[in-house]
């Protein structure tokens, strides 16, 4: 220490620090008189942090997770590559599930179906909920009574929500959708909704946006809540329109909500099961047959398991990969935004 | 900062706001003309249930006249809803506790130790949000068959604890991370365990959370088909979809009767909807955002 003393004044340039003399800097230097403080707790070193939660905390979570979750999925993927029945020993069968698959015209039909199906719905829901979430997002006195009532159907069973529609869809003419057609003057508009096989799926389709455009609203809803009204009045103040404002001050500003919903129902649309289970049943014929009826079917109607956990294999790597694709694509819109 | 240059933004908004009353007016018209179309089904729904079968032939979209309690009653009891409300409570309920403890606790460590290993489990845990169901169920349900659950609430309550469990860390996880470590931190400093300092200070301060945790997870319990359908089809245990899936299937061509029993089916969640949906709405929201 002492010998480094003269050093600081030796070195520093003329004038740094006018009016402080040479002797005042060394007295900086010397050891404190101070109380040294008491040693703080270890927090400075994330990796040995002792005021982070002990093992203990996390492993309930994770046993019952590996039980229910990661252990059926990993003994799925495995069947997936067995020519099980569901009875007896399963021996391996290499890739033939997945080449017996592409021979497989129920399948197949039930891929497009899915995909179709999951394209209209994550469409229809998302501009639907949109739009009714910018009328109820004003100040109209019935807002908060819309609110509840385009919500409600989100919280009722599916399946329920299903039997309804399987009464709209009625193909009399005098009852359900039919009917109301016919009493509004469009009685040519009526329809064999749901058997007709060029109609069935995007029948299902509609009652699945019926029954959730609410939930896309209330999360776009919730994404126009974080818009600060500021914005909105300086784009007034430069003379933007209602259209120009809703282009280039709230459409960014609904990045994130866009993401959530997109995600949502983009999972929701590839893993749909109930709906079409209790309104089709994947009919008629394979009009509506859907990846997660299909495979249902294959397992518990006809016996083969190793055949359906293939089909449930491929089904994962969808959601998977689209959902890694869209997760990326609006993520990075989200930043530019 | 004079008053003229507030003067002109302030005009323009008062004026913008005059107009827009008009336009306000044109909208609401539009919005409920939405809505009473969006409502047609529960109209449906609603008429023909209090409709005798005659009439339902008759008039299938007229309103009922007179209206009958008739349907109700043969629904209560043929679709023995009781024991089904029942078993549905109690398996929602469980499920719900479990997911609240394991979800808040596991995300506890998972938001705290976000390096190396306790990252690697978060991105574990996220995996089973995009995970189907269906590629492991049937293992799975070899797996509850072989533990004696088939037909139990105890077989219930461990599938959908594990099923929801990503969905409720991802939520959990999300807010623990906005919260400051230095409660719990003085609290462990101030002689506080783990335990403790989780139970009194980190917990309490998750309310908004696990409210949102709570509606969406009885949301999802409560309505689930498809796994009770598996696990509990035929025991005394079915819970309410399943019970109005055979019920349905029974009386297929009585819509009275079985529109009475949707009804009856439904009522219970759109009660509870119905006076919590301020924070059902925002829980959705809030959660979801996060």
């Amino acid at each position: 220490m002492s010998r480094s003393l003269p050093q600081p004044e030796e070195i520093e340039p003329e004038g740094v620090r006018p009016g402080k003399p040479g002797p005042e800097a060394r007295t900086v230097k010397t050891p404190p008189t101070v109380p040294i403080p008491p040693p703080r707790p270890a927090r400075t070193r994330p990796g040995r942090d002792l005021t982070a939660p002990p093992w203990g905390f996390v492993v309930p979570a994770l046993l019952v997770y590996a039980v229910v979750v990661l252990y059926p999925s990993l003994a799925g993927v495995a069947y997936a590559f067995t020519d099980w029945s569901g009875i007896g020993d399963a021996s391996f069968v290499g890739l033939a599930n997945f080449r017996a698959l592409l021979d497989d015209r129920r399948t197949l039909d039930s891929v497009v179906n899915t995909l179709l199906l999951t394209v209209a719905v994550v469409v229809v829901q998302n501009v639907v909920g949109l739009l009714l979430a910018l009328g109820v997002d004003t100040g109209i006195r019935s807002r908060s009574l819309l609110r509840v009532v385009f919500f409600a159907p989100a919280v009722v069973s599916p399946v329920m929500v299903a039997f309804l529609w399987k009464y709209v869809y009625n193909p009399e003419p005098t009852a359900g959708l039919n009917g109301l057609l016919g009493a509004v003057g469009l009685g040519a508009l009526r329809q064999d909704w749901l058997g007709d096989p060029s109609l069935a799926l995007w029948s299902v389709a509609a009652m699945v946006v019926w029954q959730y455009a609410g939930y896309s609203m209330v999360i776009f809803l919730a994404g126009l809540q974080g818009v600060p009204p500021e914005l909105h009045e300086a784009a007034k103040i430069d003379g933007a329109g209602t259209w120009q404002r809703f282009r280039y001050v709230t459409w960014p500003m609904l990045a994130p909500a866009l993401t959530v919903n997109l995600m949502l129902s983009t999972i929701g649309g590839l893993k749909l099961f109930d709906q079409v289970y209790a309104a089709t049943n994947g009919g008629p014929g394979t009009a509506s047959e859907t990846l997660s009826t299909a495979l249902f079917k294959e397992a518990f109607v006809y016996g083969k398991f190793g055949y359906s956990t293939a089909v449930a294999l491929v089904l994962a790597l969808f959601v998977a990969a689209v959902s890694l694709v869209q997760l990326r694509f609006l993520r990075a819109r989200e930043v530019t935004a | 900062m004079n008053s003229v240059e507030h003067a002109k933004p302030v005009k323009s908004a008062t004026s913008v706001r005059r107009r827009a009353r008009y336009g306000s007016y044109a909208l609401e018209l539009v919005m409920v003309a939405v809505a009473v179309l969006f409502l047609f089904p529960v109209y449906a729904l609603i008429t023909l249930a209090l409709k005798e079968p005659r009439q339902i032939a008759d008039s299938p979209l007229g309103l009922p006249a007179p209206p009958t309690l008739h349907n109700f009653g043969n629904a209560w009891s043929s679709a023995s809803l009781g024991p089904a409300l029942v078993n549905s409570a109690v398996i929602t309920a469980l499920s719900l506790l479990l997911l609240v403890v394991l979800g808040s606790t596991g995300a506890y460590f998972l938001a705290r130790r976000a390096q190396g290993l306790g990252y690697g489990l978060y991105i574990l845990f996220l995996l089973g949000i995009v995970l189907p169901f269906q590629l492991g169920m049937i293992p799975l349900y070899k797996l509850v068959d072989s533990l004696g659950w088939l037909g139990t609430y105890q077989g219930m309550v461990l599938f959908y604890t594990g099923i929801q469990l990503p969905f409720t860390v991802f939520l959990y996880t999300g807010f623990v991370r906005t919260l400051p470590a230095d409660y719990a931190q003085a609290a462990l400093i101030d002689g506080c365990d783990h335990r403790q300092a989780f139970t009194r200070i980190v917990f309490p301060l998750l309310r908004p959370i696990t409210g949102t945790v709570v509606i969406l997870n009885a949301v999802f319990v409560w309505n689930d088909f498809f796994t009770p359908l598996l696990y509990l089809g035929g025991s005394d245990k079915e819970t309410v979809p399943v019970g109005v899936f055979s019920f349905v299937g029974q009386y297929v061509s009585e819509y009275g009767l079985v529109f009475a029993g949707l009804v009856l089916a439904a009522l219970p969640v759109l009660v509870v909807f119905l006076l919590l949906q301020r924070y059902v709405i925002k829980g959705f929201a809030g959660g979801l955002k996060g």
